[in-house]
C-alpha cells in the first residue's frame, strides 16, 4: 500500500516534469511537423546553462528564466537559418536536427567537460511534505505547481491571444493560414524558439532531480517522444495527458516489470501508432 | 581545456632526462596504445584515464628503462564495434607494443580474442570476472580487481563490524552490477546476513523513485552504480527521506565524485581498491599531480591508469627495456610486485589479477570538504577472498540470479 | 565511359589489398563493403519506396544475433546463412506488417518504437541475448575450407557478397517490380487505381530490404566476431539513416559513397580530429542542407554548375557581340 501510494504521487510528479519536456515537442511537432530530434539536447543544454548561472551566483528561478531564453535564442537561430531553407521537405529537417543533436551533444561535452554537476534544490523548497501520511519531497510536489502553471500560460497564449489563433490556425491549415495573411514562415521562428525555450527551462527545473551529465539528452529524448506519440500531437491537452499516462507507465512498469522497462514505455506506444495514429487527443494526423 | 588536435605522441616539453644511453642504444620508441573513451556518456571515466596516463608520463619524462615512449591515444566512442576498429589500429597501424584500456567491460570482451590473437599485452580496468577466471585471456593483467573483489571485503565488513543481518541491494542490469552484489551476497550469506531483494534498475534510468520505494525492512542499502548514476541514485535516495546507512562498491564512491557530490552522501560506506586518503609516498605525488594538472582530485580511472605505467614501469626493468619479446613482457608484467603505489602494495596471481589492499572509507566532510575517510583496511585481497580457487572457479560466475537468494 | 568507369572501379576494389598498403586499411574497406550493402539494403525502402525508417539497425542485429547463437551451438556455415535469413525474414515481417498501418512520419515512429523494443530485448533478454556482454564467436566461419581470418581474405569474401548485392540491387531497379515501387513511391493512389496492391508492393519491397540488411548482418558478425545490444540501439539506425541521405538516394551509388563517408569519418578521421562526433553532426548538416539529395547527386549537380559556369564565361563575350545591334 505504501509502495503503490509512492508510486502514484511519484507518477504524478514525474508526469509534470515529462509535461515541461514535452510541451514544447509537442508544438513544434503540432506546428511543423517535424519530430525535433535536438529536444533532448536543448534540454540538456538549458540544463548546462543553468549550472553555470548558479555558479555565477544567480538564483535559481532567474537561471530557470535566463536558461530558458537563450536556448529560445539559440532555437531561433536554427530556425532562422538552418531549418527555414528546407521548408517543405520535412525528412531532410527531422535529419537536420538529428545531426544538430550531435554537434550540441559534442559541444557541451567540450564546454561542460564530462563529469556529472549536481544541482542543489531551491532553498526554499527543499525537505519534505507531510502528506497521506507520508513525506514526500516537496520539490517535486512543487514542479506537478510549475507544469500547472506553464500550461495554463500556455492554454492562455493559444487560446486566448491573436497569435495563439494564428498559431493554432497555422496547426489546423497552413495553406489556408498564408492565404488569410498569416506569416506562416515568422510562426515557425516564434513556435520553434518557444519550444526549445521551453526545453531549456525544463532541462534547469529538472536538474535538481537528475542531474546534469553528458547523455542527459539521449535518456530524456525517448521520454519525449513517447509522451508526444501517445497523447497527440498539436494539442495541449494531449501532452497533458500523455506525460501523466507515461509518468504511471513509467513508475509502475519499473516497479512491476523491471526487466521489461523499455518494453513498457514503447510497446504502448507503439499500440497507439498502429491503433490510433494520431494519438490519444490529437489532430494531426501522422 | 586545451585543443588536441595532433594525436600522436604525447611529447611533454619537460627537460629531457640526461640519462646516459646504453650503449645498445635502444633507439626505436616504446609504443602505448591508449584505448578510452572520449565522447559520448562514458567520457567521464574516459578523459579520467587519459589524464591519468599523461600524468604518469610526465612524472617520468617520457622514458621507461632509458626508451622514450610514445603515447597513441584512440576514442573508442564507447561502443564494443569501435573498440574492434581502434584495437586494430593500434595493433596493426601503429603497431603498438601494449594496450592500457579499455574501459568498459563490454568493450574488453569485444577485443580479448583478438588482441591475444596477436599477442599485445591489454592492461584494462574493466572488471569482468572471466577475464581472469573461467575464460582466462594470457596477456591480460588486471590491477584494479574484478567487479566483487571489493564487495567480499565490503561484506565481511558490514556483518562482522557493523553487524548487519538484511540488506536489500540496488544495481544496474548488467555484468558488472550482477558480479559486485553476487560476491557481496555470498559473503555476506556464508557470515549470516540475509539479502532480501535484489533491484536491477536499467543502466539508463531517470528516476529511481519505483526502486528506492521499495527498500525498507532491512538494516542497510548495498548499491554498486557506476559512471554518473551513483549521484543521481544518493541525490534521488535523500530526496526520497530515506535514513537507512548505504553501502557501495568501488565505482559508487569514487573520490572523482567528491567534488560533484552534495551532503547527501555523507556517510556513504565505500569498498575500493583506490583511496585518496592513502598516506604513501606515490599517492601523495599522484595526487599533487593530478590536483596541478586538472585542478581535481582523482578517483579509480585515473589512478588505475596511473598504475599501469607503473607496472610497465616495473616489468620493463625487468626485461631490460625490451618489448619485442611479447611473451617475456608479459610474463614480466605479472611478475611485478610493488610496495608504494598510489593503491599501496600489490602483486598479481597466476590469471594476471591483482592481490592487493581493499580500503573500507567513509565519506565525510572536513573543513567544508568533501573528502574520504579509510576506515578499515583489508590487505592482500584477491579475486577469490578466503574461498578456494578451485571451488570458486568450479561455480557459475556471478549473475542475475547467481547466487539465488536464500530469503 | 560509364563502362570504363565501372571496369576501373572493379579492378580498384579486387586489388585494394595490394594498394592500400596496411591491414588495417583492408579492415576499413572491408567495413565500408558490409555498411554498403546495408545502405543499400536500407536505400529499398528510403529511396524507392519512400518510406523513412529508424529502425532498420534491428533487422541488421537480429540476423547477427541469430547467427551467433547458431554458430556457438555448433551448427555449419550453410545452416548459420539460412536460419539467420530466416530469423531477419520474419521479424522484418513483423516489422513491415505493423509500419505499414502508418505512412510518413507515422511510419517512422512506428519503426522507431519497433527498432527501441528489439534492443530492450536484446539488453534485457539476458538468457536470449547475454545482455549488455554481447555473444562472442571464437573464429570466422571458412566456408569450403577457404580460410577468412587474414583481412584480405576476408575483405575479398565479402567484396564478392558486396557485388551480388550490387548485382541484385541494379536487376531491382530496373525491374518491373522496381518501377511499380517507385510508382507506390510517386503516385500511391494512381497505383491503387490502376490496380496494383500498393500494400503487397510496399511489404514485399520490405522484405526484400529486410533480408539484404539480415546479409550485412552476418557480414558484420563474421567480421567483428561479437555481437552486442549497441548494434541495434536508435543511433545504430540514425548512422544507417545517415549513409542512405548523404550518399544520396536516387542512386546506387549513393549508399556506397554514403557507407565509406560515415565509416571513414568514424573511424579513420577520429583518430585526427578529438572532436570528430561534432564535425560528423556537423558534415551531416551541411549535406542536408546544401546537397538535400545527398553527395553523389549533389556532387554531380555541383560538377556540372561548374563546368557550365566556366563554359558561360568562355561564351560571353561571344554574346556580347551578337547583341549589339
Amino acid at each position: 500500500m505504501h509502495l503503490w501510494l509512492i508510486l502514484a504521487v511519484n507518477s504524478v510528479t514525474l508526469g509534470g516534469l515529462l509535461f515541461l519536456l514535452s510541451a514544447g515537442f509537442s508544438l513544434i511537432f503540432g506546428l511543423m511537423r517535424i519530430p525535433n530530434l535536438t529536444h533532448g539536447s536543448m534540454f540538456m543544454l538549458g540544463a548546462y546553462f543553468g549550472v553555470s548561472l548558479i555558479a555565477a551566483g544567480t538564483g535559481f528561478w532567474l537561471a530557470a528564466l535566463l536558461a530558458g531564453l537563450g536556448v529560445a535564442l539559440f532555437g531561433a537561430i536554427i530556425e532562422r537559418f538552418v531549418l527555414r531553407r528546407l521548408i517543405g521537405a520535412e525528412l531532410a529537417q527531422v535529419l537536420v536536427t538529428l545531426g544538430l543533436s550531435f554537434m550540441v551533444a559534442d559541444a557541451c561535452l567540450m564546454l561542460w567537460g564530462g563529469d556529472p554537476i549536481s544541482v542543489e534544490t531551491p532553498v526554499a523548497l527543499r525537505g519534505a511534505t507531510a502528506m497521506l501520511g507520508m513525506a514526500f519531497p516537496t520539490y517535486r510536489l512543487a514542479i506537478i505547481l510549475i507544469a500547472v502553471v506553464i500550461a495554463v500560460a500556455l492554454w492562455g497564449l493559444l487560446d486566448r491571444t491573436r497569435l495563439g489563433a494564428m498559431i493554432r490556425a497555422a496547426v489546423d491549415d497552413p495553406a489556408m493560414a498564408r492565404v488569410v495573411g498569416i506569416r506562416v514562415s515568422h510562426l515557425f521562428t516564434i513556435v520553434f524558439s518557444l519550444g526549445a525555450g521551453l526545453a531549456g527551462f525544463a532541462g534547469v527545473i529538472g536538474a535538481p532531480i537528475l542531474s546534469v551529465y553528458p547523455g542527459l539528452d539521449q535518456d530524456m529524448l525517448p521520454l519525449a517522444l513517447v509522451v508526444v506519440i501517445l497523447g497527440g500531437t498539436g494539442r495541449l491537452m494531449g501532452s497533458l495527458v500523455g506525460s501523466f499516462v507515461v509518468g504511471f507507465l513509467y513508475n509502475f512498469g519499473q516497479a512491476l516489470f523491471p526487466e521489461l522497462a523499455y518494453v513498457v514505455l514503447f510497446l504502448p506506444m507503439l499500440v497507439v501508432l498502429v491503433v490510433r495514429p494520431q494519438g490519444l487527443f490529437g489532430r494531426v494526423t501522422l | 581545456m586545451h585543443a588536441k588536435l595532433r594525436r600522436r605522441a604525447f611529447l611533454a616539453g619537460t627537460a629531457a632526462a640526461a640519462l646516459p644511453m646504453p650503449a645498445i642504444a635502444q633507439n626505436t620508441p616504446i609504443r602505448i596504445g591508449l584505448l578510452t573513451v572520449k565522447t559520448g556518456p562514458l567520457a567521464q571515466g574516459g578523459i579520467q584515464m587519459e589524464q591519468g596516463t599523461n600524468l604518469f608520463l610526465k612524472d617520468r619524462n617520457n622514458m621507461l628503462a632509458g626508451r622514450k615512449v610514445e603515447l597513441v591515444v584512440a576514442d573508442t566512442g564507447g561502443n564494443p564495434a569501435g573498440t574492434k576498429t581502434k584495437a586494430q589500429e593500434l595493433i596493426e597501424r601503429d603497431n603498438v607494443d601494449m594496450i592500457f584500456g579499455p574501459l568498459a567491460a563490454f568493450e574488453l570482451l569485444a577485443i580479448s580474442d583478438y588482441v591475444a590473437a596477436h599477442k599485445t599485452p591489454i592492461l584494462s580496468l574493466a572488471a569482468a570476472e572471466d577475464m581472469t577466471q573461467r575464460k582466462p585471456n594470457p596477456y591480460f593483467v588486471r590491477a584494479s580487481g574484478t567487479s566483487a573483489q571489493n564487495m567480499h571485503p565490503l561484506a565481511d565488513y558490514a556483518a562482522k563490524e557493523l553487524k548487519y543481518k538484511s540488506v536489500m541491494t540496488i544495481s544496474e542490469d548488467f555484468a558488472y552490477g550482477y558480479e559486485q552484489m553476487g560476491g557481496f551476497q555470498r559473503v555476506f550469506e556464508d557470515d549470516g546476513g540475509r539479502v532480501m531483494k535484489k533491484l536491477w534498475p536499467p543502466i539508463v534510468t531517470p528516476d529511481y523513485t519505483p526502486y528506492i520505494a521499495q527498500l525498507s525492512g532491512v538494516d542497510a542499502v548495498v548499491q554498486g552504480f557506476a559512471g554518473s548514476n551513483p549521484l543521481k541514485f544518493m541525490k534521488q535516495y535523500k530526496d526520497a527521506g530515506m535514513t537507512l546507512p548505504v553501502l557501495g562498491g568501488g565505482t559508487a564512491g569514487d573520490d572523482a565524485l567528491l567534488k560533484s557530490f552534495g551532503d547527501e552522501a555523507i556517510g556513504l560506506i565505500s569498498a575500493s581498491a583506490y583511496t585518496s586518503d592513502l598516506d604513501t609516498p606515490s599517492n601523495k605525488k599522484f595526487i599533487a599531480g593530478m590536483v596541478r594538472d586538472t585542478g581535481a582530485i582523482p578517483g579509480l580511472y585515473a589512478a588505475g591508469l596511473y598504475i599501469n605505467g607503473m607496472v610497465t614501469e616495473a616489468a620493463l626493468e625487468k626485461t631490460g627495456g625490451k618489448t619485442d619479446d611479447k611473451a617475456a613482457l608479459i610474463a614480466a608484467m605479472r611478475a611485478v610486485s610493488l610496495t608504494d603505489s598510489p593503491r599501496g602494495p600489490f602483486h598479481f596471481d597466476h590469471f594476471g589479477n591483482v592481490v592487493g589492499t581493499v580500503y573500507i572509507r567513509r565519506l565525510e566532510r572536513k573543513d567544508g570538504k568533501l573528502v574520504q575517510t579509510t576506515i578499515k583496511t583489508y590487505p592482500n585481497v584477491s579475486q577469490f577472498w578466503t574461498f578456494d580457487e578451485k571451488w570458486f572457479l568450479a561455480q557459475p560466475v556471478y549473475s542475475r540470479d547467481y547466487p539465488p537468494l536464500k530469503s | 565511359m560509364k563502362r570504363l568507369a565501372l571496369a576501373v572501379a572493379l579492378l580498384a576494389l579486387a586489388t585494394v589489398p595490394f594498394w592500400v598498403g596496411n591491414s588495417y586499411y583492408v579492415n576499413i574497406a572491408t567495413q565500408i563493403l558490409i555498411f554498403a550493402v546495408l545502405a543499400l539494403g536500407l536505400n529499398v525502402l528510403v529511396g524507392y519506396a519512400g518510406l523513412v525508417t529508424l529502425g532498420h539497425a534491428a533487422l541488421f542485429g537480429v540476423s547477427a544475433y541469430a547467427a551467433a547463437t547458431l554458430i556457438n551451438a555448433g551448427h555449419g556455415s550453410v545452416v548459420v546463412a539460412i536460419g539467420a535469413s530466416v530469423a531477419t525474414l520474419v521479424v522484418t515481417a513483423i516489422f513491415a506488417i505493423l509500419a505499414l498501418r502508418g505512412t510518413g512520419l507515422g511510419f517512422v515512429m512506428i519503426t522507431v518504437a519497433l527498432g527501441q523494443i528489439v534492443w530492450g530485448i536484446a539488453y534485457r533478454w539476458i538468457s536470449l541475448t547475454n545482455g549488455d556482454n554481447g555473444i562472442s564467436i571464437t573464429a570466422r566461419p571458412a566456408p569450403f575450407g577457404l580460410s577468412l581470418t587474414s583481412a584480405p581474405a576476408f575483405y575479398w569474401a565479402t567484396l564478392v557478397v558486396f557485388l551480388v548485392a550490387v548485382g541484385a540491387m541494379a536487376m531491382f531497379v530496373a525491374s518491373p517490380f522496381g518501377a511499380a515501387l517507385r510508382g507506390t513511391r510517386d503516385q500511391a493512389r494512381r497505383m491503387s487505381a490502376l490496380g496494383y496492391n500498393v500494400w503487397l508492393t510496399r511489404f514485399l519491397a520490405f522484405l526484400f530490404s529486410g533480408f539484404w540488411s539480415g546479409v550485412a548482418g552476418l557480414l558484420y558478425l563474421y567480421y567483428n566476431q561479437f555481437v552486442s545490444p549497441q548494434t541495434v540501439a536508435l543511433s545504430a539506425s540514425a548512422e544507417a539513416l545517415l549513409m542512405v541521405i548523404a550518399g544520396g538516394t536516387a542512386t546506387l551509388l549513393g549508399p556506397i559513397a554514403g557507407a565509406a563517408l560515415v565509416i571513414i569519418m568514424k573511424d579513420v578521421a577520429s583518430a585526427y580530429i578529438e572532436r570528430w562526433n561534432f564535425v560528423l553532426g556537423a558534415i551531416f548538416v551541411v549535406i542536408v542542407v546544401f546537397m538535400p539529395e545527398g553527395l553523389v547527386p549533389g556532387s554531380v549537380r555541383l560538377w556540372r554548375w561548374a563546368i557550365a559556369s566556366l563554359r558561360s564565361r568562355a561564351t560571353a563575350p561571344a554574346l556580347g557581340r551578337e547583341s549589339e545591334p
